[in-house]
């Protein structure tokens, strides 16, 4: 315990003085929240899909609830002195920390309420229903209200819980929400990264690490076991979401505009494509590749100037899973870990 | 009532299964099948393909949900309880086709057998004992279980079940697809371990081999026990070695 309390301080120290050192170049502090952000939904997502060998393509949702939950906590938040006299920065990362915490929490529990019934299911029809869901949170908040600045400030005079419930039922359509404060850091993100890492290094070590690879290897033989598999995998499912849910609160609030359409399939399947580029099952596979392939297009647009990435970012992630289905089916790293490179060879490959 | 072949010796009650019915859909699998392991005893379960063999195995171990009848553990009612709650109450389940965790290791396998025991020292000492059955085992610990042959998976997946210490072991089909020296071995230790102290309820098409061990065997038809009795009765029984022994 202690031992992971001191790893966190160090982690925090050092995100928070490279997001000082950096502060000043906002093109590299913009690359590098969106790589840790990658970073996180597929990390988180590899614990679903390559450690528990479930497969889901819904994470996009679960960023997508954690993002309008953590605005919505925000900004409600800000009006407030929440320490009277500690200078704006301090508050503002408190507002934060309390933004992130709801959005990954809602998330979380979500994951749970949506794993609950639907991981009594296996392979394809899994992936359906968080497809399924996916598809729910986004048509449910493109079916809410936009916000009109006038009815605001009236609800606003009403107190906290009318205007909370105003904001949960304007989450403003398909053109989103805007203008929201921009609280996080690139080093807000990272540490939250190693967060993530951690956890799943600290789960894959323990007891139930072993449990989850078991229902991988074979769900009838884990439960044979005395492994409870259902429970284990709701389990595993919340927490990935949880995670989902303060990435997408982390993007939120440094992207300052969030849309549904942010959250959609195609951001699902985008989270997809890294883990199984990166091997699935292998936590720095998932790392290493989201961060090769968040950045690709911002190396495409300066190889090749003016020319428009985004057009064909999709059909080349297409082609790029296509490809690695064909030359190399475990992925980058297959099973293994960075930090295995050094022990003994413990399983001839 | 089934034809009975030669007389029981009483043994106090393990496993009870009374009536129990199981159904795929409209398709009856079992119709009230019962049948009684006592304590030190093993007891074979043969029949024909689609007899009804596994859903009888599986509905004991957990795994299927029988639509009537019960079935007892120790004088407890376990009836559609679910398979993982059972391994604490002391049975296990090797299932068919083995079931090892192909990517782990075989230690890695051993110890998942031992899951919910948190006694290290009896771990290490079953550990040396299936060792000691299976020394094969100890030469591949470090191996990947997807790797091993056929007969070092069957050797791995009971020797898995035993990790967790069962009163009663349930086997589903030990010899399939193995060469007949392998199963030869697995058998003797199967014997060893019974002699240790632990009941076994075993499925086997090879009704020779499983007629062989067993103290008490059913023999199934169509979803139903039709006839029952010692090994050795069944084995000189002009019915079952016509139907089954194929002579």
């Amino acid at each position: 315990m202690l031992r992971t309390t001191s790893t966190l301080v160090v982690a925090g120290a050092a995100c928070a003085l490279a997001s000082w050192l950096f502060a000043s170049s906002q093109f590299f502090a913009l690359q590098a929240s969106l790589v840790g952000v990658a970073v996180i939904l597929a990390v988180s997502l590899n614990l679903i899909n390559g450690i528990t060998g479930q497969f889901s393509i819904g994470h996009g949702g679960f960023m997508g609830v954690g993002a309008y939950v953590g605005v919505v906590t925000s900004s409600l938040l800000t009006q407030f002195q929440l320490l009277p006299g500690a200078p704006q920065v301090v508050s503002d990362q408190l507002v934060l920390l309390i933004a992130l915490a709801t959005g990954g929490l809602a998330a979380g529990t979500m994951g749970f309420l949506v794993g609950l019934p639907s991981l009594r299911l296996k392979g394809d029809y899994l992936a359906i229903v968080t497809l399924g869901f996916g598809e729910i949170i986004r048509v449910a908040i493109q079916n809410t209200k936009e916000i009109a600045s006038d009815e605001l400030k009236l609800v606003q005079a009403q107190g906290i819980g009318a205007e909370l419930a105003y904001r949960v039922t304007h989450l403003g359509r398909a053109t989103g929400l805007s203008q929201i404060p921009q609280l996080t850091s690139f080093g807000m993100v990272w540490f939250w990264v190693f967060v993530v890492v951690m956890v799943t290094r600290r789960i894959l070590g323990s007891p139930h690490g072993r449990a989850l690879l078991a229902i991988r290897e074979d769900e009838v033989a884990a439960e044979a076991m005395g492994v409870d598999t259902t429970g284990y995998k709701v389990r595993a499912f919340a927490v990935a979401s949880f995670f989902a849910g303060v990435a997408g609160a982390l993007f939120a609030h440094f992207q300052a505009i969030i849309t549904p359409a942010q959250f959609d399939f195609v951001k699902s399947t985008e989270i997809v494509v890294f883990i199984v580029a990166g091997g699935l099952g292998s936590t720095s596979g998932a790392v290493v590749s989201a961060m090769a392939l968040t950045l690709l297009p911002e190396v495409m647009r300066s190889l090749f100037g003016g020319f428009n990435v985004e057009q064909i970012r999709k059909p080349l992630f297409g082609l790029l899973l296509v490809v690695i289905m064909l030359t190399r089916p475990q992925g980058l790293f297959g099973t293994h870990e960075l930090w295995d490179l050094g022990k003994r060879k413990k399983r001839p490959a | 009532m089934p034809e009975t072949l030669g007389t029981r010796e009483v043994k106090p009650p393990l496993l009870g299964v009374s009536g129990v019915e199981v159904r795929y859909g409209a398709i009856q699998a079992l119709r009230g099948v019962s049948l009684s392991v006592g304590q030190g005893d093993v007891v074979a379960l043969i029949g024909a393909n689609g007899a009804g063999k596994t859903s009888t195995l599986r509905a004991v171990s957990g795994m299927l949900k029988p639509t009537a009848g019960t079935v007892q553990l120790a004088g407890q009612d376990i009836t559609g309880q679910p398979a993982h709650t059972l391994v604490g109450k002391g049975m296990a389940h090797a299932p068919e086709g083995r079931g090892i965790f192909p990517n782990l290791t075989v230690l890695e396998n051993l110890e998942l057998g031992a899951y919910l025991r948190s006694d290290k020292a009896g771990i290490a000492q079953d550990l040396e004992r299936m060792y000691g059955f299976f020394p094969v085992l100890r030469e591949r610990q470090a191996q990947l279980a997807g790797t091993l042959s056929g007969g070092e998976q069957q050797m791995l997946a009971i020797s898995r079940a035993l990790m967790s210490r069962p009163k009663l072991l349930l086997l589903d089909e030990p010899s399939l697809g193995l060469a007949p020296q392998v199963t030869q071995t697995i058998f003797r230790i199967l014997r060893e371990v019974n002699a240790q102290g632990v009941s076994i309820l075993l499925v086997e098409q090879n009704a020779h081999l499983a007629l062989g061990l067993a103290h008490w065997a059913y023999v199934l038809e169509t979803g139903a026990i039709v006839m029952e009795g010692t090994g050795q009765a069944l084995l000189a029984s002009d019915d079952v070695r016509k139907a089954y022994l194929g002579e």
